[in-house]
C-alpha cells in the first residue's frame, strides 16, 4: 500500500466487462515525503478522489477486490482512501538499520 | 513478513470500508544499510505507534485472514510488536 496523488482522469469508451462505471485517474504513486516515486500510473477510483488528492493506492489483486460489486476485473492499482491528515517524523530520528547480535527494541 | 519501524500516521475519512476503525501507519523496513527508502502503508491491527518496531504482514490472503474480512482490499497488515531481534555475527 503507497501513496499517490492524482494529477489527472483518463477517460476509456470501451472498458473490460465488469469495469463499466469505474472512474480512471492518472496517478503519481509517492514516498513518504511525497517524493514522486517513478512514472504516472493509472488507477481505478471507488472513493471519488479528484485531482490534486492525495490518496491512499493498493496494487495487486486486492486492487481488484476494492472494487464495489464485480471483483474479477482487470485492475492492479486501486485507490482505496483519500489522505486528510499526514504526519511523518524526519529521516534520522529512528534507527532502521539492523546490526549484527542483539537489537533490543523495547 | 517483514521487520519495520512505524515513522508516521495518516489520517482518511474517506476511505474504502475495510480500512474503518483501523489506523494506517507509515512504515519504514529496517536494513542492514538503515537507508531510509521503500516505505509503505500498513493497516494497524496490533494498536502500534510511533517508533515502534513492527512485524509486517505484506500478502492479501494473510491480511484477509488477519482482518477477518473477506474480500478486504488489504495487504500489508500489522501483525505483531517486536521486542527484539537476533542476529547470528
Amino acid at each position: 500500500m503507497l501513496f499517490g496523488k492524482v494529477k489527472g482522469t483518463a477517460v476509456c469508451t470501451q472498458k473490460y466487462s465488469g469495469m463499466e462505471g469505474i472512474k480512471l485517474l492518472v496517478v503519481q504513486p509517492m514516498d513518504k515525503h511525497l517524493q514522486p516515486q517513478g512514472g504516472l500510473q493509472v488507477a481505478a477510483d471507488v472513493v471519488q478522489a479528484g485531482p490534486g488528492d492525495l490518496c491512499v493506492m493498493v496494487r495487486s489483486r486486492e486492487a481488484a477486490l476494492a472494487m464495489p460489486e464485480i471483483k474479477f476485473v482487470p485492475v492492479d492499482l486501486a485507490l482505496v482512501g483519500i489522505v486528510d491528515e499526514l504526519q511523518v517524523r524526519p529521516d534520522g530520528e529512528f534507527d532502521v538499520k539492523l546490526k549484527k547480535g542483539w537489537n533490543q527494541y523495547t | 513478513m517483514i521487520i519495520a519501524k512505524v515513522v508516521g500516521t495518516v489520517v482518511t475519512t474517506i476511505s474504502h470500508s475495510a480500512y474503518k476503525h483501523r489506523r494506517l501507519l507509515v512504515v519504514q523496513p529496517l536494513s542492514f544499510e538503515g537507508d531510509s527508502s521503500g516505505d509503505f502503508i500498513a493497516l494497524d491491527n496490533s494498536h502500534a505507534g510511533i517508533g515502534d518496531t513492527v512485524l509486517i504482514n505484506r500478502e492479501g490472503g494473510g491480511a484477509r485472514q488477519v482482518l477477518e474480512i473477506k474480500d478486504a482490499p488489504v495487504i500489508s497488515v500489522i501483525v505483531g510488536i517486536v521486542d527484539s531481534v537476533h542476529i547470528q555475527e
